[in-house]
């Protein structure tokens, strides 16, 4: 027995709260009633998102799409749509620019955020088939650049698109292709090179992506090769991402086998190969002049800009270096041309983002939007919300390079230059949602303690910079602040920022900095009453029972570790301060809110 | 496979696509797609994959192709599959553990029922025409 | 510092093939050093120096290069790797607690390796698993969404048999 129609009821957390279980069991009840059970199924499903205009019903097979559905919605929707096959106009998301109803989720631009240019494949070939990939429009860009296009084609391509590097700073790739272009006939020689050195802690989207599309990423170095006078390519990947590295392998191997590597291409007569080398986590590697100098086989030290790569870099050759979501942009651009690509996007960034969205979310996941998608989007619509239904404190982007944005700007456009604006940055990916729980000087403390470990040592502004900013985080997150420390933290940062050599001393003091801004008031709580607000810094809570809360249940008594809880069953239970080892685990526990922070 | 000629390249394209459509409306396969990145296999893919292989096999189904793809980035539902057949909508499931996949083996693909609470959206509209 | 040595550097045939295809590359060193620690699970002095024989590269730019790189391991290991991720979603969902808790049940901190060689605790940076987060590694084994609870249950079925409360 099939059934002729499914009808879904969205069961994430967002919907679920505003009684899509009423819905559902609405929406059964009906079809029993009317006798179409066995025509129709009624299904929960996990978060589609949009949940702004949850909670979402959606029908199969016609994909109709309904939003903010209420209970008494369900009578009508199984009379009119399941029985009848007319779909209830009232309930479908009104395009106001079309002033029509969207039927589908096909024509429904918005309700889907993501748009799918650099993940197009993710998910969908296997990865260990090269011919998966070209039955998907692979090497068609290729194909297209060695039979009927220019060098300066492709660059025109590139500029018409608007595409920036994707690896953090955002600077336009034409540009740097153009560069090493210009000057390839004076050159020895000329390199390509991926930077698929993912370092940012929080941050995978150039894994995923090598690891479900990696001849994307392959036929784009081809083609800067071809535009740019160089028939050796490099991809620098971490060391510790095995499984990204072996279906590279893979695919190198399958596309020499197939003529699509190696010599004379596609009888084209350009050659062009790729090899692999390994990084040995050090997070400096990802500035493009220290991941040079460690496929040189050197300390991955930065060494000064300028001269850029573009004109000296690989053992001194002109070499056009780009990330990995920058690369796997490339093919689409070429077969779509420059002006499709710029049609996705806002003035000044093109295209669109991969996000990797994790932290306090309730669907963490690798996202790709368009260039100037609110965070709002981002984070109630795709990511579905906050768990436990925590208030939202702050997104951090840009790792240890970039900064926090506040509630305040949830319905900013994301992209480059917004972003710089509001003391972040775009970095490579990594958007880390933190909720009331997250104490923002911990989390900075966090950052610097990375880049304290990560600093190369090469020049003074980073390597004790750092140091003595981490110092300072430390004292104030141990209740040895003193008012001055602010600004220190202050003074050092500028100093970092004006000296350091490479990109990760110059932008290090950023979270600092940026958090400086928006949660001052949190650092003074921190310093003058030596209170974490959140709850983090252990040396500064103490954890109380309220009286009025407590229903002795004794939960909290039995989880302490230290038996420091004293009360007999339904009297109201006592923390013993000085035995207390704030490990937290009775405020985790009560189900009645009656531990709290004091 | 030696190396091919733009020719060559094309025909394998088109040929490789008609195969790839076919299958979709053919009504005898039936398509589980396994979502193997790293996060995937850390939230036990593997077992998943396995578990597929079995279920498939002790009911004695022997028209299914199992294939392996990335990750299609949700992470906070991985494991998660795919299943194209006739008669029933293209299927993304999220969370399949192998307990899951007996429950899709039984009622997905033998009654031909979505398997409740593991149903999730695609991500995004596919920009490649077919 | 102190190094440890293995009694001698016997390099395996397929080691000696690897650097015998890897030699004449230019800036081969951080390849042929990931190769041998892949052999002794890290990087022996005698290795580096029969290395350094080899490509006719001086042990001191290999030592450079391997003090540099984090993932290069002076030290030999213990048996087991246990890896907690210290990428920023693991960090705000408890990875410190994580590693607070191995220190307390291990009586070894970061980096170091219990008396009797069976773990290595070691603190890592993402390994890109945040939907997981707070996530521990135990040489391949990845357990996610974990707190200080479940460890004592994820060490012992990872103990080498006859160790047993050691």
């Amino acid at each position: 027995m099939a059934y002729s129609s499914y009808c879904l009821v969205c069961g994430g957390t967002g919907c679920e709260s505003s009684k899509a279980d009423l819905i559902y069991r609405e929406l059964r009840r009906v079809a029993e009633e009317r006798g179409v059970d066995n025509d129709v199924q009624i299904v929960k499903t996990g978060c589609f998102g949009f949940c702004e205009k949850g909670p979402i019903v959606k029908i199969l097979p016609d994909e109709s799409f309904y939003v903010e559905v209420k209970p008494e919605d369900a009578t009508e929707l199984i009379d009119e749509h399941v029985i009848k096959g007319r779909t209830v106009k009232r309930l479908m998301i009104k395009d106001k620019e079309r002033k029509k109803h969207l039927e589908t989720e096909d024509d429904i631009s918005f309700y889907q955020k993501q748009v799918r240019v650099v993940l197009r494949n993710c998910g969908i070939i296997n990865p260990e088939d090269i011919t998966e990939y070209i039955a998907r429009e692979g090497y068609a860009a290729l194909e297209k650049v060695l039979f009927t296009m220019s060098d300066d084609d492709v660059i025109a391509e590139l500029k018409a698109s608007g595409l920036r590097g994707r690896g953090g700073a955002g600077f336009p790739t034409w540009m740097k292709w153009k560069f090493t272009k210009d000057i390839k006939h004076t050159a020895e020689e000329v390199f390509v090179v991926c930077n698929a050195d993912e370092g940012d802690p929080g941050a995978y989207m150039d894994r995923s992506t090598l690891e479900g599309d990696p001849h994307s990423v392959m036929e784009a170095m081809t083609i800067a090769g071809y535009t740019c006078g160089a028939h050796k390519g490099y991809i620098y990947i971490r060391a510790e991402y095995p499984l990204a590295i072996k279906r590279l392998q893979t695919a190198m191997a399958q596309a020499r086998e197939y003529g699509l590597l190696g010599d004379d291409i596609l009888g084209s007569g350009f050659n062009f190969d790729i090899e692999i080398r390994l990084g040995a986590g050090a997070f400096v590697c990802g500035e493009e002049t220290a991941l040079l100098a460690s496929i040189e086989g050197e300390r991955g030290t930065p060494r000064p800009r300028p001269p850029f790569p573009a004109v000296k870099g690989l053992w001194g050759m002109p070499t056009v270096i780009n990330n990995v979501e920058t690369w796997a942009n490339i093919p689409m651009i070429i077969l779509r041309g420059g002006e499709w690509f710029a049609k996705i996007g806002t003035d000044g960034s093109k295209g669109t983002k991969v996000f990797a969205l994790t932290g306090k979310i309730n669907n963490s996941g690798l996202i790709e939007v368009p260039m100037g998608t609110t965070l709002r989007e981002i984070i109630y619509d795709i990511g579905g919300g906050i768990p436990k239904k925590k208030q939202f404190k702050a997104v951090q982007t840009g790792g240890p390079s970039g900064g926090v944005i506040t509630a305040e700007h949830l319905d900013t456009p994301m992209d480059f230059d917004n972003l710089t604006k509001l003391g972040s940055m775009m970095g490579s990916g990594g958007m880390i949602v933190m909720d009331e729980d997250d104490c923002i000087v911990d989390v900075t403390k966090f950052y610097l303690e990375f880049s304290v470990e990560e600093s190369c040592g090469k020049c003074a502004p980073c390597r004790i910079g750092t140091r003595k900013m981490f110092d300072i985080l430390e004292r104030i997150t141990s209740g040895k602040g003193e008012m001055e420390d602010i600004d220190r933290l202050e003074a050092i940062a500028v100093s970092m920022q004006k000296a350091s050599l490479c990109g990760l001393g110059q932008t290090a003091a950023n979270p600092v900095l940026s958090t400086l801004k928006y949660f001052r008031q949190e650092y003074l709580e921190h310093i003058e009453n030596k209170r974490c607000p959140s709850g983090v810094c252990k040396d500064l809570v103490r954890y109380e029972i309220d009286a009025e809360k407590c229903i002795g249940c004794t939960v909290c008594a039995r989880r302490c570790p230290v038996n420091c809880i004293a009360g007999e069953r339904k009297t109201v239970h006592i923390i013993d301060q000085d035995a207390c080892i704030k490990c937290g685990q009775c405020y985790d526990a009560c189900k009645f809110d009656a531990v709290r922070i004091a | 496979m030696a190396k091919m000629t733009l020719e060559e390249l094309r025909k394998l394209r088109d040929e490789k696509r008609l195969e790839l459509n076919r299958r979709k409306v053919d009504e005898k396969t039936i398509e589980v797609i396994v979502s193997m990145g790293t996060s995937g296999i850390a939230a036990g893919a593997k077992e998943t994959l396995q578990a597929f292989i079995d279920e498939l096999n002790q009911h004695g189904i022997t028209n299914a192709v199992i294939r392996q793809s990335g990750s299609l980035g949700l992470d906070h539902a991985e494991p998660t599959i795919e299943i194209h057949m006739k008669g029933m909508p293209d299927t993304i499931y999220g969370s399949v553990t192998p307990a899951v996949v007996t429950e899709i083996v039984d009622r997905h693909i033998l009654k031909k029922e979505l398997v409740d609470k593991h149903v999730f959206d695609r991500p995004a509209p596919d920009i490649i025409k077919e | 510092m102190s190094t440890q040595t293995v009694e001698t550097a016997t390099f395996s045939d397929e080691l000696l093939k690897f650097i015998e295809t890897w030699k004449d590359k230019r800036g081969n060193i951080i390849m042929i050093m990931h190769r041998i620690q892949q052999e002794f699970g890290f990087l022996p002095w005698d290795a580096m120096a029969h290395m350094a024989k080899l490509i006719d590269v001086p042990l001191a730019k290999i030592y450079g290069v391997a003090t540099f790189y984090h993932y290069f391991k002076l030290e030999k290991p213990g048996r087991n790797k246990v890896a907690v991720c210290m990428g920023t979603a693991c960090y705000l969902k408890g990875a410190r607690d994580l590693i607070d808790e191995l220190s307390n049940l291990l009586d070894v901190g970061v980096d170091e390796t219990t008396e009797d060689g069976e773990f290595t605790v070691e603190s890592v940076r993402c390994v890109g698993c945040c939907g997981l987060a707070p996530v521990v590694m135990v040489g391949d084994d990845v357990y996610g969404k974990i707190g200080p609870d479940g460890l004592p249950e994820i060490l012992a079925k990872h103990r080498s048999a006859g160790t047993e409360g050691a």
